[in-house]
């Protein structure tokens, strides 16, 4: 049998089941908190999964993998920004968020501000950075099940990216929160399963000894003396200080952009209390810093079994490693059709993965446009849960079908970039309305807009005068160039834009509401009037 | 599932209280100090793998260079803090915050 049909075969058997889940979710879906929140009924451990589940997209499994196979060290650095992002959700964001806001990151804003301007902004800006955010894991997953099912032609890619757009819909629309979390949960369990398997089999070959393989990796990868230091895709000698610049301003959007996700925050919503909340991000740092570990032996592993120059002639990008890497292990230790079978089981991996992540961001979406935009800025809170909840799955559903439109669009355009950008927008304007909202005493209305449209708008313009956009080899627009800011990645200036234009906006403003500040610092602290689970 | 309407000048009162400042304290005390504190560290290793290599390329043990080290260390250093801010959160903010929560609640009511 072919690892193609083998794979084909226990991905069915994934959406068989996410689908039967799905189903089972729906019945129990009768409110607006079950809908957004998943009833508030998940415990830390099973919220801690769909957290990882949300988190390890298919750029993290594959990516880095493909990064660390092709350029080595440099992956590694990727991830630990990834990783030490989720203290500041830890210790500044998760349990307040929790006690504060209902379903949605802009309940924690228009708790003591103006609601509808704040709600707006808002709602602008969680659309716009998880529309970003589920286009460049559309055409991620065209690209790759082309690559893992040898299917390259573009009407076969476009079936790709409807099946899969058609799939995460069915499972908003249907199965809401607690049919989208229990489907990260499964695709998390089975990620940290077909990681875990390849990094012992990769370990066991070098007889569990790190410096063993890292020797071999550095001596295939064709590049022996730099491949285990940084620098060979970020900031290299000969980008010079811009690029290196560029290294800071990535590393930046990474570690300050995760508290800010919109997908990421309304996570913390399916647990009945805050310290279920905080248990819930434990657990999600436990899984998120394990499943790194493993991609760091895959990604050399795969470099030091398959080699360097083989993995890019398959993909430029190298997004094939860790497939490759599992045919050959499974060669080595179980013979060809071991090969076959642990190619396909890591094809349907990735899928899953693929599936779970834009389910995530369309429920973040929509539920940010019904209950911000609709329920509050457009009908001003006068709307019934039944309403509220109708208009959350259509607007899944228009979402979902733009997102296929837009991948099937973009389809030959490399957008692996808007992962970073929404990072940097996600840090540039959610983060500094988020954390002035809850820690500072006078912060108000005009600063909330401010802050999260001052970031929102300059990190968007820093990239489209960007050499992302026009002016280099690599560029989206091939054929002009008018570039002049030297960075890909907009954080270093657009971060403290933000913060700043959050802070001036509040200056400028007179008004202020101390009641309503200490209300919120009261229930955010110690859970007094927190949204309670749903009783079922 | 709506939320109740309050009388915020309860609210005033539990934020004016020493009992509430203490919590606040403890929480900010720990929290906002350690997060300077990680994103120092986590900042001093990017920008030593920018301008530092010839040091993160240095050997320590075979081919295990001072970057896998170091990059390893911020791996450590998260599960620590994680941990030990759910050590702090359960000894000395948890029980004030219950405390608190429970007096709210029954002059709410």
């Amino acid at each position: 049998m072919k690892s193609e049909l083998l794979s084909t075969i226990l991905f069915l058997l994934f959406v068989a089941l996410t689908l039967g889940i799905t189903v089972w979710a729906s019945r129990q879906t009768k409110t607006a908190a079950d809908y957004y929140a998943g009833g508030r009924s998940f415990s830390g451990v099973q919220n801690g999964l769909a957290i990882g589940g949300d988190y390890m997209s298919a750029a993290s499994f594959l990516g880095i993998a493909g990064i660390i196979a092709l350029s080595g060290y440099d992956g590694f650095l990727y991830s630990i920004g990834f990783l030490v992002a989720w203290l500041v959700a830890l210790l500044l964001v998760a349990e307040l968020m929790r006690n504060s806001g209902k379903f949605t990151m802009a309940d924690v804003l228009a708790f003591r501000m103006s609601p509808r301007p704040v709600r707006t902004a808002a709602g602008v800006s969680t659309i716009v950075v998880s529309i970003f955010y589920l286009l460049a894991q559309m055409v991620g997953a065209g690209a790759l099940v082309g690559l893992l099912l040898g299917i390259t032609s573009d009407a076969g890619k476009m079936w790709t990216i409807i099946g899969v757009g058609v799939l995460m819909i069915v499972y908003v629309v249907v199965g809401g929160m607690k049919g989208t979390t229990w489907v990260q949960i499964v695709k998390a369990v089975l990620l940290m399963t077909g990681a875990a398997l390849i990094t012992l089999l990769v370990l066991g070959k070098f007889g569990f000894n790190l410096s063993a393989l890292l020797g071999e990796a550095a001596a295939q990868s064709g590049k022996p003396k730099q491949f285990l230091i940084p620098g060979l895709k970020y900031g290299t000698e000969a980008q010079g200080l811009a690029g290196k610049i560029d290294l800071i301003s990535l590393g930046l959007a990474l570690v300050l952009g995760t508290a800010g996700l919109p997908h990421i925050l309304i996570r913390f919503y399916t647990v009945p209390t805050a310290k279920d909340a905080r248990k819930s991000v434990l657990w999600g740092i436990g899984i998120i810093g394990i499943f790194y570990l493993l991609t760091l032996v895959l990604g050399f592993g795969a470099a030091a079994l398959v080699g360097s120059a083989k993995i890019a002639a398959a993909d430029p990008a190298g997004n094939t490693a860790a497939p490759l890497l599992a045919q050959a292990i499974g060669e080595s230790f179980f013979g060809s059709v071991g090969g076959t079978i642990l190619l396909a089981l890591i094809g349907a991996v990735a899928f899953a993965t693929i599936l779970a992540v834009v389910a995530g961001l369309t429920l973040a979406s929509s539920s940010s446009f019904s209950h911000d935009l609709y329920a509050h800025v457009f009908k001003r809170g006068n709307v019934t849960e039944r309403e509220e909840v109708l208009v959350a799955r259509i607007s899944a559903f228009v979402i979902g079908a733009v997102a296929i439109v837009l991948g099937i669009l973009a389809q030959k355009q490399n957008v692996a970039f808007l992962v970073a950008l929404a990072f940097a927008v996600a840090a540039s304007g959610n983060l500094p309305a988020i954390l002035y909202s809850l820690f500072w005493k006078r912060f108000n209305t005009a600063g909330a807009v401010s802050a999260i449209y001052g970031g929102l708008v300059s990190a968007l313009l820093l990239v489209v005068f960007s050499p992302v956009v026009s002016g280099a080899k690599t560029s989206l627009l091939k054929d002009v160039d008018f570039s002049w800011f030297p960075l890909s990645n907009p954080g270093i200036i657009s971060i403290p834009l933000g913060f700043l234009a959050g802070w001036i906006g509040t200056r400028l403003s007179k008004e202020y509401n101390a009641a309503k500040y200490a209300e919120i610092e009261v229930r955010s602290l110690t859970g007094v009037g927190a949204e309670k689970a749903s009783e079922h | 599932m709506t939320t109740k309407e309050h009388d915020t000048s309860v609210y005033e009162e539990v934020q004016a209280s020493s009992e509430f400042q203490e919590l606040k304290r403890r929480f900010r005390a720990w929290t906002f100090p350690m997060t300077v504190a990680f994103l120092a560290w986590y900042l001093l290793y990017v920008v030593m793998s920018g301008w530092a290599r010839d040091f993160m390329g240095a050997k320590i043990l075979g081919n295990i260079n001072v970057a896998l080290v170091f990059g390893l260390l911020q791996f450590v250093s998260t599960f620590w803090i994680a941990w030990a801010y759910s050590r702090h959160a359960e000894k000395r903010i948890d029980p004030i915050a219950d405390k608190l929560r429970h007096e709210v609640e029954e002059k709410t009511q």
